[in-house]
């Protein structure tokens, strides 16, 4: 019998590693799948990896994965954002205007004049989401249709096009530090800030904790009203972020730019393994599935394959995610009922 | 079980000054007062909906009273938010677990205090640290590293008194904290208890079992239907004495078990495995019997009734119920069979919060009750009603959301909802989890009348009383195997215990 019970008692040890492994293969899931479609494009239509594709597709990822750092803040917390794509059309246009209109202005000014235009309009949708007590979806499907509605009639049927704007402030999403390009730089930055704060931090823990279990959050003396509102501000500024450099990459900004982008930001922050139930996921899983996203895009148009299959890929993507996610829980949940005995 | 003497006076670290609080039609808390003093540990006891978990939602900023006044160290306080409770020094143990499933444990625990490096950010390490030493104090083995997700309510129970342990309260307050544990443990939080009230530590302890009242507290404060009855020494009262004055009347014998001659076998296991959770398990079970599996949180009694029914799987092994072979992992073959399952976690696995008492009630049998395919509210209501009347539940209309029920009268509306399939074998982990005594003797009398009836139950309890009082056989696990088969004579407090541990109890 003691045979046995040593036996038991090995097993008892191994949860944490075995766990640790289990957390990984979510990321590790999406880079896998990110090589094997490399790998089949590239072998298919080797100019899949020229160095101005990867540079595309590196420009392409960027914006996506800014505005997926701070959606991931958000459904970590349980919550959502649906207006992101509206702040950054807004953003973009007042950037893009004020930089018509004072040729001078330094590129420091331009971000953070579209920080501050997201974060004002985060701290609405905070408020509203937490003193309001309705739910995010409602209050953010709502500001959605306001910010962009906002934009419209500012800018009427105007648009702002690139031989308007200062050459430098076009010259700053094209052009690199280093052989790498301001935009990954700043996309990187943003990533490894934000996932240090979440995964570090206080907040970013109590952010995870709100997520997990709200009723909990409140027992424990976390500060809701404060968190959710950070929570808001940081995918607001970042869309506002996201929003000048929309306005660099592409010079040309009208009241339409950005409309529908929230959806792939959703998409991006699902894919790349946040729970769409709040408290767990990573920022840098979130950033992954931007480049999921986009490289799946452009190997479909290397390969010449219609879009509607890329919108039928996405689309099985996201229910992937998803189900994985209820099914690592549930294995997870029976894996570690089976071992806890203790005393 | 020793009794502590030691008393204290001088002024009251925190006071209840005459509070009330209703909700909506329900008068909760009702005038109540009593003082925590320090070095003192204070017990709150009353039925089922008296109102003690109420209170410490107030004590702990949760609710705030309609009326009435909290006073800590002789001055007048507000509570606007458990934050505010917390910087007090209040530290509260809620009924209900209060744990983040996707964090870790020693982040649970460190939750709102975690410790910090010099950049400010959470010192992961140190925080691991304290986990592990308080998991030591409290004696478990609990990875401080996995997610709280998938623990078992009792190591749920100790992950939450780890966390209030942790903060270094002057105020102790713990809602039914042993609810969930086993004696070895129970005794275990005691001393740590004990020791923190010697150091000058108010405690407050809500608990339906009377044995550990008399062996931690030195005041007791009895509640009924909201009122405050009394503030006694609890030196001065007999457990009877409080017992009475609590239900207001006299209760008769606690465990009216009935003789019952067994009949033929209704349920065989035989050679039941479960890597790394239980080993080679057989047991009969007759109709008219009822079967306590006893043992040590964590020794697989669950487990093993789960796999019976069929909610977890197993390696190897069968099992047949009236001749039939049960399919592994098939509860709906096992309810359709006549098998019945109450479960450990009722929170999660027994009851739909947001739904009606008389749903809830009715849930597993909607078929049944359902006429051309439709639910009338006529027959379920009648069938919640009687089941709900027979366990002395306690609410203002069986339409009420189960989630507004004080937690024992929970933990009745499951019992209701599985007695009321009307099963041949009824398994029920832990039957009188959390309800009161006045209640305890009569889910005991209708269990033991059931059987009489015919039926089989088997019982997973950590209340030695209990097992010893209504069973007719009692199985022994430890760490996953069955080491004892007593029968009622063979049974008592020793030889349950020796098995058990292993070992002799030197206590
Ligand atoms: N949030 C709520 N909404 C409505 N009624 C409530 C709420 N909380 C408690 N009650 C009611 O208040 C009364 C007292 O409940 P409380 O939880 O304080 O009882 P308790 O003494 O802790 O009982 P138990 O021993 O079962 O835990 C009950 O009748 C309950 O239904
Ligand atoms: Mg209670």
């Amino acid at each position: 019998m003691s045979v046995a019970v040593t036996e038991i008692h090995k097993q008892d040890q191994k949860p944490g590693r075995s766990l640790g492994y289990v957390f990984r293969q979510r990321e590790m899931g999406i880079v896998l799948a990110l090589v094997a479609l490399v790998a089949y494009t590239a072998i298919n239509q080797s100019r899949f990896l020229s160095s101005q594709s990867i540079r595309d597709i590196l420009l392409n990822t960027a914006i996506l994965a800014v505005l997926a750092s701070g959606m991931a803040v958000v459904v970590i917390t349980r919550h959502i954002d649906l207006s992101v794509g509206s702040v950054l059309g807004l953003s973009a246009f007042a950037v893009a205007t004020v930089m018509q209109h004072n040729q001078d202005l330094p590129m420091v000014a331009a971000l953070a004049l579209g920080l501050g235009i997201g974060a004002v309009a985060g701290v609405v949708n905070g408020a509203l989401v937490h003193f309001g007590n309705v739910p995010a979806l409602v209050v953010t499907l709502g500001t959605m249709y306001a910010y962009r509605g906002l934009t419209y009639s500012w800018a009427g049927g105007q648009q702002v096009t690139a031989d308007e704007v200062p050459r430098h402030f076009l010259r700053f999403a094209n052009s690199d530090l280093l052989g790498v390009p301001w935009l990954v730089i700043i996309a990187l930055a943003v990533i490894a800030g934000v996932g240090v704060m979440m995964r570090n931090y206080r907040i970013g823990r109590e952010l995870y904790a709100m997520g997990s279990s709200p009723q909990a959050a409140g027992l424990a003396g976390i500060k809701i009203a404060r968190n959710t509102l950070v929570a808001f501000v940081i995918s607001g500024a970042l869309a506002g972020l996201g929003g000048v450099l929309y306005a660099s990459r592409f010079g040309t900004v009208d009241a339409a730019s950005g409309n529908g982008y929230e959806l792939q930001v959703v998409a991006a922050v699902v894919v790349g393994g946040v729970a769409v139930f709040g408290g767990s996921g990573t920022i840098w899983g979130a950033g992954l599935g931007a480049l999921l996203l986009t490289v799946i895009g452009s190997a479909l148009a290397v390969l010449d394959i219609n879009q509607f299959w890329q919108q039928a890929i996405v689309g099985a993507l996201i229910v992937l995610a998803i189900g994985a996610d209820r099914l690592v829980a549930v294995r997870i949940a029976r894996s570690l009922r089976k071992r806890d005995s203790h005393v | 079980m020793t009794t502590d003497r030691s008393t204290s006076s001088g002024p009251a670290l925190l006071e209840v000054l005459d509070v009330s609080k209703s909700f909506g039609a329900v008068a909760a808390v009702q005038g109540v007062s009593f003082p925590l003093y320090a070095g003192e540990a204070h017990a709150l006891v009353g039925e089922n909906g008296a109102g003690k978990s109420t209170i410490v939602k107030m004590l702990a900023g949760v609710h705030r009273p309609d009326t009435g006044t909290l006073r800590a160290d002789g001055e007048n306080r507000t509570f606007h938010s458990p934050a505010d409770a917390k910087a007090a020094g209040i530290a509260v143990i809620y009924q209900e677990p209060t744990l983040f499933p996707d964090l870790s444990v020693a982040e649970n625990i460190a939750m709102g205090n975690a410790p910090l490096t010099r950049l400010r950010q959470i010192d992961r390490r140190s925080m691991r640290a304290t986990a592990e030493r308080l998991f030591a104090r409290l004696g478990v083995r609990i990875d401080p590293d996995r997610p709280a997700r998938g623990l078992s309510i009792a190591d749920q129970q100790i992950v939450e008194i780890a966390k209030a342990l942790s903060t270094k309260a002057r105020v102790l307050i713990m809602d039914e904290p042993t609810a969930a544990l086993s004696g070895v443990e129970v005794e275990r939080l005691f001393s740590v208890v004990r020791s923190l009230r010697d150091e000058g530590a108010a405690i407050m302890f809500i608990s339906h079992r009377f044995e550990e009242i008399t062996a931690l507290c030195q005041r007791v404060t009895i509640m009924r239907d909201g009122r405050h009855v009394a503030t006694e020494k609890v030196e001065d009262l007999s457990v009877d004495d409080m017992i009475r004055r609590m239900v207001g009347r006299d209760l008769s014998a606690l465990f009216p078990k009935q003789e019952v001659t067994a009949g033929d076998v209704v349920l065989t296991v035989e050679g039941l495995s479960r890597e790394g959770v239980f080993r080679d398990i057989s047991f009969e079970v007759r109709a008219g019997e009822i079967v306590a599996l006893a043992g040590l949180v964590g020794s697989g009694r669950s487990e093993v009734m789960q796999a019976v029914f069929g909610v977890d799987p197993y390696d190897s092994g069968t099992v047949v119920f009236n001749g039939k072979r049960l399919k592994p992992r098939n509860p709906r073959a096992a309810m359709n069979a006549g098998l019945a399952l109450v479960p450990e976690d009722r929170r999660q696995q027994g009851l739909v919060m947001d739904l009606s008492i008389a749903r809830n009630v009715t849930l597993p049998r909607s078929g049944a009750l359902a006429r051309l395919g439709l639910l009338f509210g006529g027959t379920e209501k009648r069938e919640a009603e009687s089941w709900t009347r027979k366990l002395q539940t306690r609410f203002g209309r069986l339409s009420d959301a189960v989630g507004t029920l004080s937690g024992g009268n929970q933990q009745k509306v499951v019992l209701a909802k599985w007695l009321a399939t009307g099963p041949k074998l009824l398994i029920v982990d832990e039957p009188t989890r959390g309800i009161d005594v006045g209640t305890k003797a009569e889910v005991h009398r209708l269990m033991s009348s059931l059987a009489a009836d015919g039926m089989a139950v088997v019982m997973v309890s950590s209340e030695l009383p209990e097992v010893l009082g209504m069973a007719d056989r009692v199985l022994v696990l430890r760490e996953g195997h069955l080491v004892a088969e007593l029968s009622r004579a063979e049974a008592t407090e020793e030889s349950v215990m020796y098995a058990a541990m292993g070992q002799k109890v030197t206590a």
